[in-house]
């Protein structure tokens, strides 16, 4: 029997569709195992064909994506529905991603900044987008935009997650197998990546090394062959789960967090916030504040990609 | 609200405090206040912690959301923590928190690192009251329902009258 | 990329020329994976599958049914070869890290750029063969040649590109040219004075803005000379350009005017041309810099110690001209941010697009033919499945409803895509 998937994006860039096709020559492989019956990006199936599905008819679901608006809640509670899995796929579905740093600002903020106030904006009537409106006699409609952005599970149940922005494509290729092959783990499991931190698979040497500044990437020019967070960068490795084959640490550049906490972890930039302390040299308040003061941009840099599934979620209004 | 309003309000709030008591020095200075008698506000509800070291990050923001208006912490004096560096950590994880707390909307203030001893009885209640005081003048923080207020509208369906009318 | 320009300009870091060369090289890969999925996966299906296939049909996988799995192979061989060219070089396929203000943090590798040399040939005859599929399947079958020269696919516009030094078509670096209806230049910008140029009119309708050229005003949803609308993406690049850098999409460029017998062409569906011509120059530009000695330089960055403000970067995104503009802190914290990116420029395009098909596609006397809603989003498709990226992230799809209406104005049918 051939699996039956849907895919779908929410609030998404896009990237993880496309890591799915970069699962190259696999992806015939892909179809051979699998029927795709919804994939907005690439197929032309629409949200009525998938209203006509009877329950449990799909195998798994692949959501990538953050919750924006309300057609991302519609939509994942109806595809809940016709999955017998639902897997988060992704950063922005698993813990808010990059759209979750909106959490810093109200709507308000956001659609007054963007059709407003934005440089190239000419609105002089100070038009907004609106759910309904009128025109010729015709009611339009839009989804409405929210106010707070939220991770999949915030809004359905989950079965499974695929960590990274975006996910590594192979690993999408070996879920897939795992659900056809009947292996799934246990309900709630991260499929497609370690189960240890990042600096476990870091090629890096580490010592104890204490640091007494902070850099940001383009501040200094780092070695290739020790600890990044050790020469100063802050590197989310120690708060990251492995999986990526630590990509952006081959290239020279700190982890920002994309695969997101380890099993067990509540909030990964807490955790990111506890390592770093315990790198920071000194003892005296006042020494320990001179380090603290080169960390520019401190809840967001430790909540790059985990803002939205952070314990407040969003900034207090 | 109305500046009586505000007094009424500061009056009669009693803030909830979570304390967060190393074992070796504060947990007992705060029994050797108890039983000495010492007199200071009864807000903070103490958690018994092995060290200040051991105070999690998330202890303190799972304390907040859900309905602490502060978080007392409370180690060794340097140089006395039992584990040799717990207190040193607690510092540093305290003053990197105190920064991002502002971020998101709360006031560090809310947050208050103290070095109290086991033979400290008083100065633990001195620290209470003045904590309790603090945060007093701060108001609630209503984390939580703050958070459930910005998402009261984040829902998929609601009727209402068309807000435009165009044509183009 | 525009980002990264944009942040350079931020620090008024001015970049290696190693480093830009790298940015172009990952650059001209992320094209040509970007243009190979939009055609293989996006249009071609509508062509060679046939418009009126069911939608089960009608995609990457209909497709390599129909062109034989041989061919079908090779594209995603090409495509993955041009992914691993971007991950070579930056790190990353998608969302490359490499980028930082000042430069890149890594040269390439002697080794990767040997590699990369081996992928040369493939690569290029890759962009051919889009163009001889595009000859074979599309413009040797009549119904298909019919529907791209016909009107039902046409609209006057202004046309937006990045061109080089003598106008040609760039996607990296160069200056924003606008030509008119007719094709003459009517507006020329640099990155920074983007914001006199083109404005955005906002509809209450949509979370998509609108943007036109300034300097001629919002006239609403206008088409013709004198219109203020102007489309960005493949077409209209070609139409903005003098020509291109490399002989080969030189070459392809002067057949494709000459078929349609002159320049500005408004014919909707060489927007899938000119992606396959722009694929084939993106291959050959590509050729050109990993044989440039200069691509190997160990000095990729700059560590900038001006104290950051505020800049602009323009390259052009697949979809149409990108312009990112960021306004930081002394910290170089970013305090403002404004993108127009590639499919927001032809929003008022698309909208006109879809409405002037809708149209033609459905006959005089309200029949209906059963592909009429595919040949409606066709139209879309021509531009852009990325409509989430250019509302900046908000609906992430496009909800299509045409009511059809008598004389009377009484609604007879109602078909939607939801
Ligand atoms: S996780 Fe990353 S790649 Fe995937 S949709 Fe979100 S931003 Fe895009
Ligand atoms: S902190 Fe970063 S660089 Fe250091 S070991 Fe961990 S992952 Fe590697
Ligand atoms: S190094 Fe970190 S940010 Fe980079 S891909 Fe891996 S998990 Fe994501
Ligand atoms: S034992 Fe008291 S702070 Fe460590």
């Amino acid at each position: 029997m051939k699996l039956k998937i849907g895919i779908y994006w929410g609030a998404a860039c896009g990237g993880c569709d496309v890591a799915i096709l970069d699962t190259h020559e696999k992806i015939l492989e892909i179809a051979e195992a699998a029927d795709i019956f919804f994939w907005p990006i690439a197929m032309d199936f629409k949200y009525d064909d998938v209203r006509a599905m009877p329950d449990g008819h799909l195998d798994a679901v692949f959501y990538s994506g953050a919750i924006r608006n309300s057609e991302n809640e519609e939509i994942a509670l109806l595809l809940r529905g016709k999955a017998k899995a639902m897997i988060a796929l992704g950063a922005c579905a698993h813990i808010g991603g990059i759209p979750g740093l909106s959490n810093m600002f109200t709507r308000e903020d956001t659609l007054r900044r963007a059709y407003i106030e934005s440089e190239s904006t000419d609105n002089p009537g100070g038009v907004l987008p609106s759910e309904r409106t009128v025109n010729d006699g015709n009611e339009l409609e839009l989804p409405r935009f929210y106010n707070t952005v939220k991770t999949l599970s915030q809004v359905v149940d989950v079965d499974y997650t695929i960590p990274g922005c975006p996910p590594a494509s192979m690993q999408i290729y070996s879920a897939i197998g795992l659900i056809a092959d009947g292996m799934l783990p246990k309900k709630g499991s991260v499929i497609g990546a370690g189960d240890r931190a990042l600096c476990d698979e870091c090629a890096r040497t580490k010592s104890e090394k204490k640091i007494t500044k902070i850099y940001r990437t383009h501040e200094k020019l780092p070695d290739f062959e020790t600890c990044l967070l050790e020469q100063g960068f802050i590197c989310l490795g120690p708060a990251t789960r492995s999986g990526c084959g630590s990509r952006c640490i081959k290239s020279g550049v700190p982890c920002r967090g994309c695969y997101g906490p380890l099993d067990g972890i509540t909030d990964q930039g807490l955790k990111m916030l506890s390592a770093l302390a315990s790198v920071i040299d000194g003892k005296e308040e006042q020494e320990i504040n001179a380090t603290l003061d080169t960390v520019a941009a401190p809840l967001t840099t430790l909540h790059r990609f985990s803002l939205a599934s952070s314990i407040p979620r969003r900034k207090k209004v | 609200m109305t500046d009586e309003g505000e007094r009424e309000r500061i009056m009669t709030f009693e803030p909830r405090i979570v304390g967060f008591l190393c074992n070796w020095c504060t947990y007992t200075g705060a029994d050797l206040a108890g039983t000495a008698r010492v007199k200071y506000s009864p807000n903070v509800r103490s958690i018994r912690v092995m060290c200040s070291g051991r105070v999690d990050p998330v202890f303190i923001l799972t304390a907040l959301a859900e309905g602490a208006d502060g978080v007392l912490i409370g180690g060794c004096h340097p140089g006395d923590c039992h584990y040799q560096e717990g207190n040193y950590k607690a510092l540093r994880r305290h003053l990197l928190l105190r920064r991002i707390l502002p971020e998101y909307g709360i006031e560090p203030e809310r947050v208050r690192l103290e070095w109290v001893s086991a033979s400290e009885g008083e100065r633990f209640g001195r620290v209470v009251d003045e904590f309790t005081e603090q945060i007093r003048a701060l108001g609630p923080l209503k984390l939580e329902e703050s958070i459930l207020e910005s998402m009261k509208n984040d829902v998929m369906h609601e009727s209402g009258t068309p807000t435009h009318t165009t044509g183009v | 990329m525009a980002s990264g320009k944009a942040v350079d300009a931020v620090y008024k870091a001015k970049i290696p020329a190693a480093a830009s060369k790298l940015r172009e090289l990952y650059y001209m890969a992320h094209f040509m994976h970007s243009h190979a999925a939009h055609f293989y996966a996006l249009a071609a299906p509508d062509f060679v599958v046939g418009p009126d296939a069911p939608p089960a049909e009608r995609n990457i996988l209909g497709l390599i049914g129909k062109v034989g799995l041989d061919l079908g192979r090779e594209v995603i061989r090409q495509r993955e070869i041009t992914q691993l060219v971007q991950q070579m070089v930056g790190g990353r396929a998608t969302h490359p890290v490499w980028n930082l203000p000042g430069g890149v943090s890594r040269a390439l590798s002697s080794e990767n750029l040997e590699t990369i040399k081996g992928f040369v040939p493939g690569l290029v005859a890759f962009g051919e063969l889009g163009l001889k599929l595009f000859d074979d399947l599309v413009l040797a079958n009549k119904a298909y040649l019919d529907l791209i020269l016909g009107d039902g696919y046409e609209l006057v516009t202004n046309y937006m590109g990045l061109v080089d030094d003598r106008d040609r078509v760039t996607f990296y670096d160069g200056t924003v040219r606008v030509v008119d209806s007719e094709g003459v230049e009517i507006d020329r910008y640099g990155e920074s004075e983007y914001a006199e140029h083109v404005a955005e009119h906002v509809e209450p309708y949509s979370y998509l803005k609108f943007p036109y050229l300034k300097k001629l005003g919002w006239q609403g949803f206008k088409e013709g000379k004198g219109t203020s609308l102007y489309q960005a993406a493949p077409l209209a690049r070609l139409n903005a350009a003098s020509g291109m850098a490399t002989p080969k999409a030189q070459a392809a460029y002067e057949k494709m005017y000459a078929t349609f017998g002159g320049k500005p062409v408004h014919k909707l569906m060489a927007h899938h041309w000119a992606r396959l011509i722009e694929l084939l120059y993106a291959a050959e530009r590509l050729a050109e810099l990993v044989a440039d000695p200069e691509i190997l330089d160990p000095n990729v960055r700059v560590i900038p110690s001006a104290t950051p403000s505020e800049g602009v970067g323009i390259i052009e995104a697949p979809r149409g001209t990108l312009t990112h503009h960021y306004a930081t802190d002394e910290r170089g914290i970013v305090t403002k941010a404004n993108l127009i990116v590639g499919t927001t420029n032809n929003n008022a395009p698309i909208s006109m697009a879809v409405k002037k098909a809708a149209q033609k596609f459905i006959g005089a006397g309200g029949e209906v033919a059963e592909g009429l809603l595919n040949r409606v989003e066709m139209a879309f498709r021509i531009f852009d499945p990325c409509f989430s990226c250019a509302t900046h992230s908000l609906p992430g799809h496009m909800p299509l409803i045409i009511e059809l209406k008598n004389g009377a104005g009484e609604t007879i049918r109602t078909i939607s895509r939801s």
